[in-house]
């Protein structure tokens, strides 16, 4: 763990969570993992307020525990999914595409939630849908549950493991921390539950109740304090499901722009056919048969059987690999390399976002030069400069600035045994592994700085931003009551125009840090699933 | 020996000079006096965001998951500081969530055992606090007497779990406590904590017992 991810994991946990439970957080990522007394001692909370925090990572799936031998459960955080937070929206986005604004909700509560069980899902999503539907209408709780079930279907959310079903052993005393596990077949059951109901629309008049007797209302709420049909089944979302789409929309935008639109559409085909058949961390799709492709192409696209195969050996032929022949039955199967490693030249750099990280920092022609070094792996300086057509003391110079940033490095070869310098080759070569993972790390500390930045401007101006809350809510009121445009007008003006002007480049700039965060955000998704592919491969 | 040759010329270095590129005679850059600037000037701008309708609904989405994330329960805020003086509006006020309270409810079978908090109910048979304003009358029927330490015995419990919950510290509130039994049991002629309602038997546990003591 580096101090960059530490630094960005403690501030997604404050800013998303609070306080508290960043210390806690804190205090498991940087000394690993330990019991509860220990951390009490160290965070210097107290010991309800951590048992408070503890048991809002473990919902959310940020900290996981373990029964030690000798009877003490440890708590552990798991930085990587910590990390993950930063890309919900991507992830609420995604489903949106995919299954329309039940889907959007659905996959929305269930990362806010942490873990949900499938009545109380469906319930939360058809009362906010309802809320959005015109006066009258209501969401039927069907059509919701049905966009659960596709959701589990396709694998994007999973069910979380269970508590073990142990005959109630009066005589040993129950462990102190249940061993949870699933098998994986059962992973993405959906219950047969029917739920009947609609979504309830929130009454304006149950607002004010809502604040004095909230106890009482959140026992009442679960209808009588019966346990749904569903007790103890859990869904979360399955993020390695999400991830795997990304890379496939990445791979078939790839195809798109080196080939064209058609053999994009050929290749997306095959992945959505072998969307759940392909194991996490395969590094191809099962074979797929040239007429099971033509028969799944999307209806828009007639195009005929030996054209189909004409793109399938265009695809297979080219250079990139990214599609592969492996049999002749049923008309020639293929599959499709999906591994970023198996790719030659390395590809994480051919990625669209990539390539301007460093066209931006360097020049052109620096990235000239760096692409130039990934083709051909090993290059003297001479060469260097012949091949990119670039002046010897340019080259020179945006070679040894790539060099201090550690993007390129020397591989010495000497002629003597005795290395001295004016015999020996001195080549450059891009170590692809080191500059991703130095890239990766730049991508988390600018997050970070991103962050802190945006926190910073907020503070600033948190005066202001009360004061045009405050307005905000006088004008709501007065509205509600019918109040005459003078009046509204005199409230308005209580924000006067340099004030106005402020919030104005505020919102501007925290729009523009909140845009750039995700944006640097794939570019940490491409390099992670690189670095993590490459490590898996055998 | 050691030191002959220092101080002549330029510093004389360990290794060859002329190879790093500082030729002979050749004026080396002034010493540096300051540290580097913070923002080295930016010699290139960074290309511009993607707009599009997916980057402004993904802005919005992150704006709206923040918002939303602050006013869910798992926002763990910490309690509300000790007021100094104790005022007559605090009965009234929407306390703060109790800080070993819960707001939302796990199901406690996934969790350990130890994370378990016990909110603190309704104590009826602890022994009573003091609230130095009530006193107890002495001049009254000893019946009628009895009846009305019960009735403000059960008004101090309640307004004892609301003090409980503007108190952190549960060693301090214990200690008031034993002070208070003192100087309540001073002023009546019964000892009120011969009085046994019963309801002491139950989930009345302590927290502590989990926890080693040091």
């Amino acid at each position: 763990m580096t101090q960059a991810e530490l630094r960005l994991c403690s501030l997604l946990l404050q800013e998303h969570f609070g306080e508290i439970v960043e210390k806690v957080g804190n205090s498991l990522l940087r000394t690993g993992p330990r019991p509860l007394r220990l951390l009490v001692g160290d965070t210097g909370l107290l010991p309800d307020q951590v048992k408070k925090a503890l048991c809002v990572l473990i919902q959310h799936n940020l900290v996981r525990y373990e029964v030690q031998p000798r009877g003490s459960v440890e708590y552990e955080a798991r930085s990587e999914r910590i990390l993950r937070i930063l890309r919900y929206p991507r992830y609420i986005y995604t489903a949106k595409t995919l299954y329309g604004d039940p889907g959007e909700l659905l996959v929305e509560e269930l990362l806010l939630h942490g873990h949900l069980s499938m009545s109380c899902a469906v319930a939360r999503v058809a009362d906010r849908l309802t809320e959005t539907m015109e006066d009258g209408k209501t969401m039927d709780y069907s059509e919701v549950s049905s966009t659960f079930v596709r959701l589990a279907d396709t694998h994007f959310i999973q069910r979380c493991p269970m508590v073990p079903e142990s005959p109630w052993n009066a005589k040993a005393p129950p462990p102190p921390a249940p061993a949870l596990a699933i098998a994986e077949k059962d992973m993405y059951i959906v219950p047969r539950l029917s739920l009947v109901g609609k979504g309830k629309r929130r009454h304006s008049c149950d607002e004010e109740e809502e604040g004095e007797h909230k106890a009482k209302k959140q026992k009442q709420e679960g209808g009588t304090s019966e346990t749904p049909p569903d007790d103890g089944i859990y869904w979360q979302v399955n993020l390695e499901r999400f991830h795997q789409h990304f890379r496939d929309q990445a791979l078939v935008s790839a195809v798109a722009s080196r080939m064209d639109q058609t053999s994009s559409e050929v290749v997306r085909t095959m992945l959505r056919m072998s969307e759940v058949t392909t194991a996490s961390g395969a590094s191809h799709t099962q074979p797929l048969s040239s007429n099971e492709i033509f028969r799944s192409l999307p209806a828009g696209y007639n195009i005929g059987k030996q054209v189909l195969d004409q793109y399938l050996a265009l695809l297979a032929d080219d250079p990139l690999e990214f599609v592969g022949k492996s049999g002749d039955s049923g008309g020639g199967t293929y599959t499709v390399s999906i591994l970023w490693a198996s790719r030659v030249p390395p590809s994480p750099f051919q990625h669209p976002s990539l390539m301007p990280l460093l066209l931006h920092r360097f020049g052109s022609r620096c990235a000239r030069i760096f692409r130039l070094l990934l083709r051909k792996k090993h290059l003297e300086q001479k060469q260097v400069e012949d091949f990119a057509m670039i002046p010897a003391k340019e080259a020179k110079d945006m070679l040894y600035r790539m060099l201090s940033e550690n993007l390129v490095s020397l591989q010495e070869i000497p002629k003597t045994p005795d290395h001295a310098p004016s015999r020996t080759f001195y080549l450059y070569t891009v170590n692809v592994m080191a500059a991703a993972r130095m890239l990766l790390h730049r991508c988390y500390k600018s997050v970070a700085n991103l962050m802190e930045r945006r926190q910073h401007e907020t503070r600033e101006n948190k005066r202001l931003l009360e004061k045009s809350q405050r307005v905000e809510a006088i004008l709501a009121s007065m509205q509600a009551t019918g109040a005459e445009a003078a009046q509204l007008h005199e409230v308005e003006e209580m924000i006067t125009g340099p004030e106005r002007q402020q919030l104005e480049t505020l919102k501007r700039n925290v729009n523009k840090i909140d845009a750039s965060e995700n944006r640097v955000d794939e570019t940490i998704f491409v390099l992670e699933s690189f670095i993590e592919s490459t490590m898996k491969r055998p | 020996m050691a030191g002959r040759g220092r101080g002549r010329g330029r510093g004389q270095m360990t290794f060859n000079v002329e190879a790093v590129g500082i030729g002979k005679g050749d004026a080396l850059p002034p010493p540096t006096l300051q540290p580097s600037p913070l923002f080295p000037a930016l010699e290139r701008r960074a290309a511009p965001l993607p707009g599009g309708e997916e980057g402004e609904y993904m802005l919005a989405l992150k704006q709206e998951l923040r918002r939303a994330m602050r006013g869910l329960p798992y926002f763990v805020k910490p309690g509300a500081p000790r007021r100094d003086i104790e005022r007559y509006s605090d009965k009234y006020q929407l306390s703060s969530p109790v800080d070993s309270a819960i707001d939302w409810n796990p199901d406690w079978r996934r969790l350990p055992r130890e994370l378990k908090i016990r909110v603190r109910r309704l104590r009826k048979g602890r022994t009573p606090p003091l609230i130095p304003k009530q006193h107890v009358a002495l001049d009254k029927e000893e019946t009628i007497k009895k009846l009305e330490s019960l009735e403000k015995k059960e008004e101090e419990v309640t307004s004892e779990e609301e003090e409980e919950k503007e108190e952190e510290e549960e060693g301090k509130e214990e200690e008031e406590e034993e002070y208070d039994e003192e100087e309540h049991e001073e002023e009546t002629d019964y000892v009120l904590s011969y009085f046994d309602n019963g309801e002491s038997f139950g989930p009345d546990s302590d927290d502590n017992g989990d926890e080693a003591v040091y």
